[in-house]
């Protein structure tokens, strides 16, 4: 059974169909990437799996339990984590809590115990302990007590993907997460995304302009234009796909 | 690496209850010598209650405009609402003081609480100065229905021979009360509920993507604010004695908003220092009869724009008061 079936999914804003007729399957432990021009409903489709769009038609599967309808939050819990394409960290907060806020879910305790403090230091201290273990995978650990938005804009990046992994999820959507890198921090990037998979043990679904970041790592593409599925397949044949050069660069 | 830091952390955490804990001895010392030497006289010990009631009041505030970040002209209602309750159980009561006082209080917090929870409901829809426009309305419609119900809350005349369960003879009940009611918000700020409503308020994007449930922590931080403000409505009509409509207006509100914003957006301390020195303030400028109120507003007008300025980073820097005026980590 693939992790992630999205079955002839639709949305429609009034007269505009955003997407149409989107269907995807993505194996557990895929890298997986999703491209396409500007504009083709790449940004929509993920906000359609996160819940913060509700399909106008079809169904979203993940490890086959239909997810549509759910809240924003509840998707969450059900295991599918994101990033953004405009880094929305918790800038006022330090790096530590920015990941702490990401354990959320995972360890709780109560109100009186938040009040009285006691059992709580101790469950803070495990939260604590978890947060630094996952901000040593992405080196961020030195900066744990740093206000997020005093990080440069790479490690803002990284922070964002270091939060969504807090939430223990099984299926890990990056939005543009090499937008504005250089091809240093790129190569960086890949590294890590890669790691990240074997480490957290998480499948994974980008969006990527940078051809080169999804020759690279992706073990499968879907390239997208005005909202429905130009093509699927390996990189190497997609990318040499003649409709797929058209859409990119015009006939 | 990650199990030093978590040691270090533990150490933190108990390094700051210890100072905690040294604070609220020297609180407890502190005041209890002023009052027990003279030194305040009659004049100053009627501000300590009222101090005591605007550091409730304010930092209840702050935790719904500072920590979750959504401003609120319509405290004075909660607080309204805490001392109307309060006065009309010890009115009624004929128990012993303890058990009303402490009945009192519960009724005060929680009637208030509940009020809190209905105007947490629009919370969920707007924001900013929408929602800033209908706690504002909130407040004058908390004042017209006392004014209105007449048989229950003596309408404009208000309620009269309030039993003085915390005027400045009970110092001591009003000190722990304020101890209580701080501490319990603080460590409320510093666990996972506090984190989530911070994370609502710096980006609810996010925190919804990252498994936060908004609707809950927003009226969460809500319903905590009010408990609170509730409670600093008991003390204020235990104090005067006396409560009208008229005295929870729109101006209260302001103050308290005042105290907020001038000790800093998500300060606890800050809130505290604020809500003393600002109602310390117009008692020691007595002494200019007419010309009080205008000093008041200018020298709040001073330290806002000091608060803002180069200068005061350059003071902080050069003198190494850093530690004194950054927040602490916790609290930001």
């Amino acid at each position: 059974m693939a992790l992630l079936e999205v079955k002839n999914l639709g949305i429609s804003f009034g007269g505009l169909r955003a997407v149409d007729d989107f269907n995807i399957r993505i194996e557990e432990g895929q890298l997986y990437g999703l491209i396409g021009p500007n504009g083709a409903g790449k940004t929509t489709i993920f906000n359609l799996l996160t819940g913060v769009y509700k399909p106008t038609d079809g169904s979203i599967l993940l490890d086959g339990k239909n997810i549509v309808g759910k809240s924003i939050h509840k998707i969450s819990h059900e295991g599918i984590a994101r990033t953004f394409q405009n880094i929305r960290l918790f800038g006022k907060m330090t790096v530590l809590e920015n990941v702490k806020v990401g354990l959320h879910s995972q360890y709780k305790y109560s109100l009186f115990a938040g009040i009285f403090q006691y059992p709580a230091i101790k469950k803070e201290a495990q939260m604590t302990e978890r947060a630094m273990e996952i901000l040593e995978v992405f080196g961020l650990a030195e900066d744990a007590e740093l206000l997020a938005s005093n990080l440069p804009y790479g490690q803002q990046r990284k922070l964002e993907i270091a939060r969504a992994l807090a939430t223990n999820p099984k299926l890990l959507l990056l939005d543009e997460p090499a937008a504005g890198m250089n091809p240093n921090e790129t190569k960086e990037l890949m590294d890590t995304i890669r790691l990240v998979r074997e480490k957290f043990h998480v499948t994974v679904l980008l969006i990527e302009h940078d051809m080169k970041l999804v020759s690279g790592i992706c073990e499968e593409l879907t390239v997208l234009n005005f909202g429905t599925v130009l093509t699927q397949g390996k990189p190497e044949d997609v990318l040499n796909d003649p409709k797929v050069i058209t859409a990119y660069l015009g006939e | 690496m990650a199990n030093e830091f978590v040691k270090a952390k533990t150490k933190e955490v108990r390094k700051s209850t210890i100072q905690k804990a040294v604070i609220i001895a020297l609180a407890y010392v502190g005041v209890i010598a002023l009052v027990s030497s003279g030194v305040l006289g009659y004049q100053y010990s009627s501000v300590l209650i009222s101090v005591a009631v605007n550091i409730i009041a304010a930092v209840s505030l702050n935790l719904v405009t500072g920590f979750l970040g959504e401003l609120s002209l319509g405290h004075a209602g909660f607080m309204a609402i805490g001392a109307y309750t309060g006065a009309l159980i010890t009115l009624h009561l004929n128990l012993p003081a303890p058990v009303e006082i402490f009945l009192g209080l519960a009724g005060a917090g929680i009637m208030a609480a509940i009020f809190g929870l209905i105007i947490g409901i629009p919370v969920l829809r707007l924001h900013g100065d929408y929602l800033a426009i209908v706690t504002l309305a909130f407040g004058q419609i908390i004042a017209s229905i006392l004014n209105y119900v007449k048989s229950i809350t003596g309408g404009a005349a208000g309620l009269n021979n309030i039993e003085e369960y915390t005027t400045s003879d009970h110092y001591l009940l009003v000190l722990t009360l304020v101890v209580l009611s701080v501490l319990i918000m603080s460590n409320i700020i510093n666990s996972r509920y506090g984190r989530a409503i911070t994370a609502v308020r710096d980006n609810y994007i996010a925190a919804e993507a990252t498994g936060i449930c908004i609707r809950n922590y927003k009226i969460f931080a809500f319903v905590v604010g009010a408990f609170f403000a509730g409670i600093a409505g008991f003390i204020f009509a235990h104090n005067v004695g006396v409560i009208k409509p008229s005295k929870f207006d729109f101006n209260m509100s302001i103050n308290i908003l005042v105290f907020v914003v001038l000790g800093g957006m998500g300060s606890i301390k800050g809130s505290i220092i604020a809500a003393v020195v600002l109602t310390v303030l117009p008692e020691a400028l007595r002494g200019l009869s007419d010309y009080r109120m205008l000093m008041y507003a200018v020298i709040l007008i001073v330290v806002m724009l000091f608060n803002n300025s180069k200068l005061r980073k350059r003071l902080v820097e050069e003198s190494g008061l850093k530690k004194l005026f950054t927040k602490k980590k916790g609290e930001a």
